[in-house]
């Protein structure tokens, strides 16, 4: 089957810096592909990228072979990739409810069904629905920021570092809660985790220095010692 | 509990003059501060919004304050030349130049706010010092078309003769007609916004906006959609409070708008950047203050209200309702 995201020999700056140096990548529909690396490699660089929020210098992103780059970050959101940066991007002074009220892109049928899988996924929010999503946890936010890509029907899913910041007994939590979501959706991952990585990854990319320097089934790498060593420290 | 603070200030401030001023004269002020506190409010709030969404410094937001006021102007003396509706004692015909003025203020500064937006202040999103220059110069260029198209003197602001004079209640209190009618429109502009940013679909998507503009466009909303209609109805109150103020003071001025976005900036700080009932409250108390002071020592009357700034500042300084962003 033809891949769902391709990324070929993207480079992008940030201000004078040259933080992408050529970032290949190719995303299988239906697999969750991990991005790996050390802190400053480039993969939530990578991720706002593929977003449009910011324009490659050079290289091409293409979504089910069309090329996107040259879109912008709403026209790329409404092709059916939903993006859950680092550090959530909830509005704070807005409650859950308005949260993914903001999300929903249509009001089908389609969309309020999958609303109602994520409230199943996630109780605690329908708990807290009226509640400011500021007041939530950081694992009650990080529901709330899945959920919210979740609402849509997107094709693919960006989620980077979920695990950020949050408690392990939450982090357990999460993974099994996005276990249950790859079902329906090809997803991209940026994790530091690597137990939450190796569980839910089928395919891996390792980046270091803003390029990619290793890609392979997820299983391969959680066996090869020294190229985690290499490249990840763990 | 902490938001209840601020109103407890404003009652306080509302009442502690009762102490030196005598009550006739403190209804009376307490009116003509209630309404230049609204239609400075008219002011502020479409620059609370433009600052808070877009993060636009508009100095060129006074400019188009006297462009509705002119355009105002035009059309009632168009109006009243023709029909004669502003020296007519019928109430209908008043209100009729009035709704005619507003909707030619309204339709020449929001078209206007949508060119500056497009042709100006898109292409320096982002940087402060550029959008104070440019818009700056626009006000400059703004304010002498002014001059070219009604002259440079003073203009006499025809005003419907239902809303001259005053009300005698129970032949006790003198109150000014004027002042009501401004206060009423303040009270519902206030209100329509509050219901379009909390009750509808696109007020959620400005709110949101104002907090965190990318991820509301990663989310699929075109957010330069969302700047420009902000951006014209920002405009367009502040056109609208250039004709109100107009005809406040019955008269008009080309450089009446800069005088006005002093206030406005300064109510804007106090309420708090990007907040619609920040810039409310703000806009009250220093339309009081001003007019308490101007009447007991009124070479304080703009020191106060810059003291008021400086004191919210220092206790709060992202502003009264401000998140502080």
């Amino acid at each position: 089957m033809a891949d769902l995201l391709e990324l070929e020999g993207v480079h992008t700056d940030i201000d004078q810096h040259h933080i992408l140096q050529g970032v290949s990548l190719r995303v299988r529909p239906g697999a969750v592909t991990v991005l790996l690396g050390r802190n400053g490699a480039g993969k939530t660089t990578t991720m706002r990228t593929i977003m449009g929020v910011l324009r490659p210098r050079r290289g091409a992103v293409r979504f089910d072979g069309r090329p996107i780059h040259a879109l912008a970050p709403h026209a790329i959101a409404r092709l059916g990739i939903g993006y859950v940066p680092e550090g959530q991007g909830i509005f704070a002074t807005l409650t859950v409810d308005e949260n993914l009220r903001v999300a929903m892109l249509a009001d089908t049928a389609e969309s309020r069904d999958r609303l109602r899988r994520a409230l199943v996924l996630f109780p605690d929010l329908e708990r807290f629905r009226d509640a400011r999503a500021g007041t939530l946890s950081g694992g009650q936010k990080q529901m709330l920021a899945i959920a919210r890509a979740f609402v849509n029907p997107t094709r693919l899913l960006l989620i980077d570092e979920p695990s950020k910041g949050l408690a392990p007994i939450v982090i357990e939590h999460l993974t099994a809660a996005l276990a249950t979501m790859k079902e329906h959706a090809t997803v991209v991952l940026v994790e530091q985790n690597f137990a939450m990585a190796s569980r839910l990854g089928d395919d891996c990319y390792v980046m270091d220095d803003g390029r990619t320097v290793h890609a392979g089934p997820m299983a391969s790498l959680a066996a090869d010692q020294a190229l985690k060593r290499k490249y990840l420290g763990v | 509990m902490r938001r209840a603070v601020p109103p407890l200030l404003g009652l306080a401030l509302l009442l502690l003059p009762l102490l030196a001023i005598e009550p006739r004269a403190w209804l009376t002020l307490t009116v003509a501060g209630l309404a230049m506190g609204m239609l400075v409010f008219l002011v502020a709030a479409g620059l609370t919004l433009i600052f808070g969404l877009m993060d636009v410094l508009n100095f060129a937001h006074g400019a188009l304050f006297s462009w509705g006021a002119y355009a105002g102007f035009s059309v009632a003396l168009l109006v009243n030349g023709r029909w004669g509706w502003a020296d007519s004692p019928s109430v209908l015909a008043n209100a009729g130049l009035l709704l005619l003025a507003v909707a030619g203020a309204v339709v020449v500064s929001s078209a206007l706010g949508i060119v500056l937006e497009r042709v100006i202040v898109r292409p320096v999103y982002g940087q402060h010092l550029f959008q104070i220059l440019i818009t700056l110069g626009a006000t400059i260029v703004l304010e002498e078309l002014i001059r070219i198209a009604w002259g440079p003197n003073d203009q006499v602001m025809p005003v419907p003769v239902t809303f001259k004079g005053s009300w005698d209640v129970a032949d006790l209190v003198v109150v000014l007609r004027f002042p009501i009618i401004a206060i009423a429109l303040g009270a519902a502009v206030y209100a329509g916004m509050w219901w379009l940013l909390h009750r509808t679909r696109v007020g959620l998507i400005v709110r949101a906006g104002v907090e965190n503009k990318e991820m509301v466009q990663v989310m699929g909303h075109d957010i330069h959609r969302y700047f420009t209609a902000v951006f014209a109805a920002g405009s367009a109150l502040a056109g609208v409070g250039g004709l109100m103020w107009g005809m406040f003071n019955q008269s008009i001025r080309p450089a009446m708008g800069g005088e006005q976005l002093i206030f406005a900036f300064i109510v804007v700080i106090i309420g708090g950047l990007g907040s619609v009932t920040g810039s409310l409250v703000g806009a009250l108390l220093v339309g009081l203050s001003y007019n308490y002071v101007a009447y007991l020592v009124p070479k304080a009357a703009i020191g106060v209200t810059m003291a008021i700034m400086v004191l919210v500042l220092l206790v709060r300084p992202t502003g009264l309702y401000g998140t502080g962003k």
